[in-house]
C-alpha cells in the first residue's frame, strides 16, 4: 500500500494497482479502507473520498501541524496513522462483510425512446447489434459503482457488456440534459444534472440523482449494486415529477 | 435587513469558506476563491470569520444597503466608491442606509471579497453558504447575483455602531488586503505524476511563463504556453484532485483547479500550487503570464503555519481596539 500526497493537504492511499483486472475485489477493499479511515476519525483529517483503487485523505495542515512536536514530523506522523488504521482493518478484513453480496441492489427505470436515445443507432452499429438487443443488454446486466465523480451524483458504472462499450464522442455536447443515461468508453453512467458532456446516450430516468436537501444528497453511493429497468415513455412521465 | 445588488457586475456571487464532506458524492468544495481574504475582510468587520460574503470578479458591481452597515474588501487592485470617497481594501467604513458601494474594474487582479457586518444570509445548503455554480445550488438560488437581486443580510451585532474614527482604525496590512500582484509566481510542491514528464518538460515548466487563457473560470485556470508532453501518453486511472492540482491533459496545456474543480480527474498530476498561494492564483485573468518556483512539503505547510500565527496575533489586534 503506497500513499501519496495531493499537494499539501491530502494525501492518496492506494489501495490497489490496478481496477480493471478485479473490479468487485477492489472495490470491496477500497470500500473497507474507506471505512476503516472513516471510523478511526484521525484529528485534523477533515474528509475522505474513495475512488476507483484508491481513498484520498483530505486534512487540515493546521491542525495536524500544530499537534506535531515538530511542524516537519506533522505529516509523517499523519501518514504514519493512516498506515496503521488501513492496515488494521486488512487484518479484521476476511471477517468484515463487504463484499458486493452484501451491497445494495439499487433498480434505477430508464425510458430507451428514441427522443432520449440520441446514440443508440450509433452504440447498436458499434456493437453489431440492433437498437432492441442494446437495449436489453444494457437493462439485462447488473452494475456497481465504482465512483461517484465528474458532477454530484454522478455514478460512474462497472460492469458494461464488452460489446456495448462505445469511445466518448470527439466533440462532447454543450448541454446534455439531467437523467440522461450514458455510455462513455467501458462504462456506463447516469448525468445527475443538466451538464456538458462527451457520452454516448442511450436513454433517461426521471429519476433524481442528486438532491442538495437529502440526506445524503447523491441517490447513489460507490459499492452500490444497480440494475436498470426498462420503461415505457408513459411511465416516464409517470414518475416524472 | 437587505442589500440591493442595483448592477450585479460581471460575476458576483455569494461564497464562504465552501463545503466539506461531500466529496464522495462529487460535490465540489466551492467557496472564496482566496479564503484567506474572506476571513480577514470578515475579521475587520467584526464578524466571525467564516460569515458568507460577495465574490466580485472584475467589478461591476453596484449594492445598495437599506440599513446602517460596515463594510471591508479584500483582493485585487479595485477602485471602491461608496459616494465621492474612495474605500481602499483592508479597511472598514460604515454605510447609512440607502448608501451605495460600487466596485469599478480591477486594474491588476480579477477577483474582491465584500463582508457586509452581519453577514449574506442564505441558506445553508449541505452544510455551507457558498454558491455551487456547477450544480446550481447553494448562495442566492444557486446562481451568480443578477440586476436587481435582494440579497438578506444577517443581524449586526447587538451593541452600537462605534464612531466613525473608531472604525476606520480596523484595518489590514496592504500585503494581505490587496493581493494581486503584476507577476505572479506560484509555488508548488511536487505531484504524482512528476516522474512521467521528461527532464526537458520539466525545464519548462519550472522555468518558462505560461499566459493565462480566456477560457479560465471558477473550476480552473487553463495555461498556454510550452506545452508540456509525455512520452508515454497512458491513460490514468482516475482519482482525487484538489484546489491547487495543476494537471496535464494529452494536448500539453496545463490546467490549474481551483475551488469549483470536480472532485476526480484522470489526467495527470504534475504538481500541486501551495495552499498559501492560492490567493495569488485566484487573482489570474486572462493575458496574464504566471511562472511556477518549487517548495517542499514542509516548506508549504511551515509557510501556511507561520500564516495562521499571524492571522491570530492580527484577530487579537483587533480585539484590542475596543468596539
Amino acid at each position: 500500500m503506497e500513499i501519496v500526497p495531493l499537494g499539501d493537504s491530502a494525501l492518496i492511499v492506494h489501495v490497489r494497482e490496478r481496477f480493471e483486472d478485479a473490479p468487485d475485489q477492489t472495490l470491496t477493499e477500497v470500500l473497507r479502507t474507506f471505512r476503516r479511515l472513516q471510523d478511526a476519525a484521525i484529528p485534523g483529517v477533515i474528509e475522505l473520498a474513495p475512488a476507483y483503487t484508491t481513498v484520498a485523505v483530505f486534512f487540515d495542515p493546521i491542525v495536524v501541524g500544530s499537534a506535531a512536536p515538530k511542524p516537519d514530523e506533522a505529516l509523517d506522523r499523519l501518514m504514519r496513522r493512516v498506515r496503521e488504521v488501513v492496515a488494521a482493518g486488512a487484518d479484521r478484513g476476511r471477517r468484515v462483510r463487504s463484499r458486493k453480496s452484501n451491497a445494495r441492489l439499487v433498480e434505477i427505470p430508464v425510458c430507451y425512446d428514441p427522443e432520449f436515445a440520441l446514440d443508440l443507432d450509433h452504440v447498436a452499429s458499434q456493437a453489431k447489434l440492433t437498437p432492441t438487443e442494446v437495449v436489453d443488454l444494457h437493462s439485462r446486466t447488473e452494475y456497481r459503482v465504482s465512483c461517484i465523480g465528474f458532477l454530484p451524483g454522478f455514478p460512474f458504472l462497472a460492469g458494461l457488456p464488452k460489446e456495448l462499450s462505445t469511445p466518448r464522442r470527439a466533440t462532447p455536447r454543450k448541454e446534455i440534459p439531467a437523467g440522461s443515461v450514458g455510455i462513455g468508453g467501458a462504462q456506463t453512467g447516469i448525468y445527475p444534472l443538466r451538464s456538458p458532456g462527451g457520452w454516448n446516450l442511450i436513454g433517461r430516468t426521471p429519476l433524481h440523482l442528486f438532491d442538495p436537501e437529502k440526506t445524503p444528497p447523491a441517490f447513489l453511493c460507490a459499492g452500490d449494486r444497480v440494475r436498470f429497468r426498462a420503461i415505457t415513455r408513459e411511465e416516464f412521465e409517470a414518475l416524472a415529477p | 435587513m437587505t442589500a440591493t445588488a442595483f448592477h450585479a457586475g460581471f460575476l458576483t456571487s455569494v461564497q464562504d469558506l465552501g463545503r466539506t464532506g461531500h466529496r464522495q458524492f462529487g460535490v465540489s468544495l466551492a467557496g472564496a476563491l482566496d479564503v484567506f481574504a474572506l476571513r480577514v475582510a470578515n475579521l475587520i468587520v467584526r464578524n466571525d470569520e467564516s460569515a458568507a460574503v460577495l465574490e466580485i470578479t472584475f467589478g461591476g458591481l453596484r449594492l445598495q444597503f437599506a440599513d446602517e452597515r460596515i463594510v471591508a474588501w479584500c483582493g485585487g487592485d479595485f477602485d471602491v466608491q461608496i459616494g465621492s470617497r474612495s474605500l481602499p481594501a483592508g479597511h472598514a467604513t460604515c454605510l447609512q442606509g440607502g448608501e451605495e458601494v460600487k466596485f469599478g474594474r480591477p486594474k491588476i487582479g480579477c477577483r474582491a471579497w465584500l463582508a457586509i457586518s452581519g453577514g449574506v444570509d442564505v441558506p445553508i445548503v449541505l452544510g455551507s453558504r457558498s454558491t455551487d455554480l456547477r450544480a446550481n445550488f447553494g448562495g442566492l438560488g444557486g446562481r451568480a447575483l443578477r440586476d436587481g437581486d435582494v440579497l438578506q443580510l444577517g443581524a449586526r451585532p447587538a451593541s452600537p455602531i462605534p464612531a466613525t474614527e473608531r472604525i476606520s482604525s480596523w484595518s489590514a496590512s496592504k500585503p494581505w488586503s490587496q493581493t494581486a500582484v503584476s507577476t505572479p509566481v506560484l509555488r508548488f510542491v511536487r505531484g504524482a505524476s512528476w516522474d512521467l514528464f521528461n527532464d526537458v518538460t520539466i525545464q519548462r515548466f519550472t522555468s518558462e511563463a505560461f499566459a493565462v487563457s480566456s477560457d479560465s473560470d471558477r473550476m480552473g485556470v487553463r495555461l498556454d504556453g510550452p506545452e508540456l508532453r509525455r512520452d508515454n501518453d497512458v491513460d490514468l486511472i482516475s482519482e482525487a484532485v484538489a484546489p491547487g492540482t495543476i494537471q496535464v491533459p494529452s494536448n500539453g496545456k496545463p490546467i490549474l483547479l481551483l475551488g469549483d474543480c470536480q472532485t476526480i480527474g484522470g489526467y495527470p498530476k504534475i504538481a500541486h500550487v501551495i495552499t498559501v498561494d492560492l490567493r495569488i492564483a485566484a487573482q489570474l485573468r486572462a493575458g496574464d503570464h504566471v511562472r511556477f518556483s518549487e517548495v517542499s512539503l514542509a516548506d508549504a505547510h511551515r509557510l501556511l503555519l507561520e500564516r495562521e500565527s499571524e492571522l491570530k496575533r492580527f484577530r487579537i489586534g483587533l480585539s484590542l481596539h475596543a468596539v
